[in-house]
């Protein structure tokens, strides 16, 4: 039990999320209406994403330093377990942009600088699989990703910030003010963050070993 | 000068107050709440949470397991 700690707490942080995030007093404001809770579920998405892909970034330096076949599994794995976080991401902010701003997409600088992420990491795995020698693929990998992780920052923190966007957070200073996240919403968002960031590492950590007990088998 | 100011001060908390007070009540769930039927909405997501989390469980024992035969 001892060493399952932290997965306990991801788990316990985001019920604490479900419960509260439902139950929990938001601001009454015009067009959002109760969908202001999405943000408790939608945003923390991308927050974990964006901190496993920073997970995979260092595995893939620590492999190109030291080249150990380890590191660079677990580079790809986190990758992996991004990905599926963004997707999901993706999919909640779509129906969220139906309801308030009318459309499942629009040609937002943010909206798509995500979908132009999403297809760098998809160019991640389609490198990764053309290449048939473990040492080379790492290699190239390694470097890809971290070119990759350069431009998930570009591409979904600062043009955003650059021009006027509809999504909160962009356009100018971002920082959480603009978020009109009150204090009645800031600890059960920041529970749901860290929860799910939490959920991330626990998936990728089963992948990482039902990938070695393949290997090694 | 200062009495200009306090005057234009007063004018505009008064102004401020009656555009307040016109801007529409925002909709929100609060019969929803009020008649209590919310907490069912919450417990089926906590259930189909946790019955994500027992599935994981299980797969990270039975991983667990395969290490030590393994081994």
């Amino acid at each position: 039990m001892k060493r399952h700690w932290w997965k306990a707490l991801g788990v316990f942080l985001i019920i604490i999320s479900i419960v509260f995030g439902l139950l929990g007093e938001v601001q009454a404001l015009p067009i959002l209406n109760e969908t202001i809770r999405v943000l408790y579920y939608h945003v923390p998405m991308w927050f974990s994403m964006v901190a496993l892909m920073l997970g995979s970034l260092i595995f893939s330096i620590l492999h190109l330093r030291q080249g150990s076949p380890k590191s660079d599994l677990i580079a790809n794995e986190a990758a992996k377990t991004g990905f599926l976080l963004a997707t999901l991401g993706l999919i909640t902010g779509s129906i969220w942009a139906r309801f308030t701003w009318g459309a499942f997409w629009v040609n937002d600088p943010k909206l798509n600088g995500t979908a132009v992420t999403m297809l760098i990491y998809l160019a991640y795995f389609v490198l990764r699989n053309s290449v048939e020698d473990p040492q080379k693929k790492g290699r190239l990998a390694g470097v890809y990703n971290i070119f990759a992780f350069v431009m998930m920052i570009v591409f979904i923190g600062i043009l955003p910030r650059m021009t006027d966007s509809l999504h909160p957070g962009n356009g100018g200073n971002p920082g959480f003010n603009k978020y009109d996240l009150d204090s009645n919403m800031r600890p059960v968002f920041y529970s749901a963050v860290v929860g799910w960031i939490l959920m991330g590492v626990w998936i990728t950590n089963l992948r990482v070993r039902v990938k070695n007990l393949i290997a090694n088998a | 000068m200062l009495k200009k100011f306090t005057a234009l001060f007063t004018f505009c908390l008064v102004f401020a107050d009656t555009i307040l007070a016109q801007m529409p009540a925002v909709e929100m769930a609060d019969e929803l709440r009020a008649s209590g039927k919310i907490y069912v909405v919450v417990l089926i997501m906590v259930i189909i949470f946790i019955g994500v989390v027992i599935y994981l469980i299980n797969l990270d024992r039975k991983i667990s397991k395969m290490e030590k035969n393994q081994k």
